[in-house]
């Protein structure tokens, strides 16, 4: 076998998709298509040779302004994969902290002509912005709590390859819904295909209008999981568990930490899911988290890659349409 | 008898609009130097002397010139985003004449000889009368009288913190006591800085689905109704600016009817403009306070109809781009208006939804009563401060051919029926749109 591989997409259905900035806009078939490739990743990263050359010349920058661990290395091992040539960028070694606008940093970096841009950043709306100053593709990778695109696909890979379709299950996200941006990423993809989602968290957690999102609220981990599929767990910031949102700890891994009790009522096979870091004992149990029965949460990493492959191929792809130049 | 007539000028063929009033006829108007001389439907109908200078209207719309109780400008202090001179030439061609300046500049207006130097200032630029509010706390710190008193014999218009709210409730309690001395007015921005916390627009569906933090309606009302007991005890004179909710509208309404000295303006952006406007992270469209839902709107303009809402203001923000080419958290709050104040305010009367008197009255003599500035009036012996509109020209706005220095406008290629033509100031002609083109310059780029 030679190092370099074809795409499996040369036989997919060609997405017209010029930047990944959220889930919201995006179709039911944008979604499958993008599953369906990242499917098939998930095989060739089985695989003990793993690279490949559909973008092989191409170059991708990922651009962080938040700190950043699992998600830049899935990104930067989903390029290598690819043949790309990756760069990373983080805040702290950038000219950012020198006082250069957001936007300078973009238009210069789009200058040396990447492919695409995949990029972090504290605010909600700062890939938004930055998408529209560079004629590269952008792929958010998590701004502020508005979406985490590439976090919500991965999950639903996850899901999709567990329970065989995502339409008519049942999913609990339950957490920090108001500072979350998976967990809109989540409602948004999941509401497409077809599952009904329900929210589980503290009043003080849910962000007010949620319900207009076509959501469900429970308040109460007893009503908010029965009889579900899929339970999401979402991680409880820090800066969050004292006295401003919630009143200690304690209290919350009371109410709304997540253990083999509260988990009954759910489906006898329903899985576990976290977008990770995880705080032990904190929204989540050791046991639970640790259950190779009930817990999905290293098979989401391994996904993460596939789909971020998946996503930066067809960003990269599509730059060289028609179609995307005049946009 | 020869320099005299030389000095009169007589405008026929307009449709005079004098809220003050009630006037809304065709005729003519009269004017003799800086002052109007004589106005009415029977001005000078038959003949007209040789030694009057004629201006026939063509029908257009003659009325008193614009008063905006509510600008800020970038002098002192911010001259790269906007001047006087500047804010004046917007001011012209949106058909104000007369604007009072909010306090918060660099130096603060906060004592007699900053408040002497902006009026100067403000003379100096000539085009419009200026006028400029003074802090009401030391600072804007929120803790410390001003010298009212002085400030007022200087001339201060009234006393504010800009855009922030007066939130101790006892400096509150005491500056409402203690103008009364002066029967002078103190100004507030009502929003519970508490409630409003790191929010950047309102709080609801849109701010979820964009994941902005938002700022509920509650912040206001709660100040409001704070705010309405403290007058109630102190029979003090409190002016609320920039009504954005229902309820606040509500609030308003309840005193005013239980008699209490309290009078509340808006601006067109919440009258004509919802939370939507914020979709797609659009800075421009970052305001304080923030875009509201539909059901707000309405309410607006229904305080506007039946006067529980007193004035029209611009609240002219400019900024540059620097400061709203930012993602939404980061930029600032704020968006021109001096321009577009007369033709987004006619949308009411064109949608059939307040008089054309009432939006006028809101626009001239109110704020200029509530200030208690000779202006916003066409009456005998008065200044002739006057503009001639078309109401029903169409026209897009366009935030690069406005004339003020900034144009960070929310109002964006929106369609509008309504334009001034020509703006007077004491009798001279300020801007005419025939002979003041658009200035040249650069596309401003996406923000």
């Amino acid at each position: 076998m030679t190092s370099t591989q074809p795409s499996p997409q040369s036989d997919a259905p060609a997405l017209r998709l010029r930047h990944l900035l959220g889930i919201e806009g995006l179709s039911r078939p944008d979604i499958e298509a993008l599953l369906d490739l990242s499917d098939r990743y998930v095989d060739i990263n089985r695989r003990a040779d793993k690279k490949m050359s559909s973008l092989r010349g191409r170059t991708i920058i990922n651009l962080f302004f938040e700190n950043s661990t699992r998600t830049r290395t899935s990104f930067e091992l989903a390029g290598k994969r690819l043949g790309a040539d990756v760069l990373n960028m983080s805040v702290g070694t950038s000219s950012v902290k020198k006082g250069e606008t957001l936007i300078d940093t973009a238009v210069t970096l789009n200058a040396m002509h990447p492919d695409v841009l995949t990029i972090r950043h504290g605010d909600s709306g700062a890939v938004h912005l930055l998408a529209q100053k560079v004629n590269c593709g952008v792929i958010n990778a998590g701004d502020g709590t508005h979406e985490h695109p590439t976090q919500a696909l991965l999950d639903a890979l996850t899901i999709r390859r567990r329970k065989g379709d995502l339409a008519g299950l049942q999913v609990a996200i339950c957490g920090d819904v108001a500072h979350s941006r998976v967990a809109r990423s989540n409602i948004h993809l999941l509401s497409i295909m077809g599952a009904r989602v329900r929210v589980c968290a503290p009043p003080t957690l849910i962000p007010p209008g949620l319900e207009r999102l076509g959501v469900e609220i429970h308040h109460d981990m007893r009503t908010g999981l029965a009889d579900c599929d899929i339970v999401m767990m979402l991680r409880l910031q820090n800066e969050r568990m004292e006295g401003s949102f919630v009143p200690s700890v304690r209290e919350y891994y009371r109410l709304f930490g997540l253990d083999h009790d509260k988990l009954s009522v759910a489906k006898p096979d329903a899985l576990v899911m976290h977008p990770g870091p995880m705080n032990r004992g904190v929204e989540i149990d050791s046991d639970v988290a640790d259950d190779i029965d009930r817990s999905l949460i290293r098979e989401q990493v391994e996904m993460g890659v596939a789909v971020r492959m998946a996503c930066l191929e067809v960003l990269a792809e599509a730059q060289l349409e028609p179609w995307a130049k005049n946009q | 008898m020869g320099e005299e007539s030389v000095s009169r000028t007589l405008f026929k063929n307009a449709r005079l609009l004098d809220p003050e009033s009630g006037l809304d006829a065709q005729g003519a108007m009269l004017v003799d130097g800086a002052r109007v001389l004589d106005i009415g439907p029977n001005v000078f109908v038959d003949a007209v002397q040789d030694d009057v200078h004629v201006v026939d209207c063509k029908g257009l719309c003659l009325a008193p010139g614009l008063v905006d109780m509510r600008v800020s400008t970038g002098e002192p202090g911010n001259e790269h985003i906007e001047t006087l001179a500047t804010a004046a030439q917007a001011a012209v061609a949106g058909g104000v004449t007369t604007f009072t300046c909010l306090p918060n500049t660099d130096p603060i207006v906060d004592d007699v000889a900053v408040l002497e130097f902006v009026e100067r200032l403000g003379r100096d630029v000539g085009l419009v009368n200026i006028h400029s509010y003074a802090a009401a706390t030391k600072g804007l710190g929120g803790k410390v009288m001003t010298e009212l008193g002085l400030l007022h014999e200087s001339g201060a218009a009234g006393f504010t913190d800009g855009g922030k709210a007066i939130a101790h409730p006892l400096v509150m309690r005491r500056l409402l006591s203690y103008a009364q001395l002066f029967d002078t007015v103190i100004i507030q921005h009502p929003e519970m800085p508490e409630m409003v916390g790191s929010g950047v627009m309102n709080e609801g569906e849109t701010a979820t689905r964009l994941g902005l933090p938002g700022i509920p309606a509650a912040a206001e009302v709660m100040m409001i109704e704070r705010d309405l007991r403290l007058v109630e005890l102190t029979g003090g004179r409190l002016h609320f600016s920039c009504l954005s909710t229902a309820a606040a509208v509500e609030a308003v309404r309840r005193a005013k009817a239980s008699g209490l000295r309290v009078t509340a303006d808006t601006a067109p952006p919440y009258f004509s403009l919802t939370e939507s406007a914020v979709v797609g992270y659009r800075t421009f469209a970052k305001l304080s306070p923030p875009l509201r839902t539909e059901e707000d709107r309405l309410a607006v303009i229904e305080g506007l109809a039946d006067g529980t809402i007193d004035a029209i203001v611009s609240a002219h923000i400019p900024g540059d781009r620097d400061q709203k080419r930012l993602p939404f958290t980061q930029a600032d709050f704020g968006g021109v208006g001096l321009e577009t104040l007369l033709s987004v305010s006619l949308e009411l009367v064109h949608n059939d939804q307040v008089p054309f008197l009432t939006v006028l009255k809101a626009l001239t003599q109110s704020p200029a009563d509530l200030l208690k500035l000779p202006a916003g009036r066409l009456r005998k012996g008065h200044l002739a401060d006057f503009i001639l509109f078309d109401p029903n020209r169409a026209v897009r706005i366009d935030r690069d051919e406005l004339r003020g220095k900034s144009r960070n406008t929310p109002f964006d290629e929106r369609p509008v029926q309504g334009r001034v033509e020509r703006t007077y100031r004491a009798g001279n002609l300020v801007f005419d749109i025939e002979t003041s083109p658009v200035p040249e310059r650069r596309r401003f780029p996406d923000a």
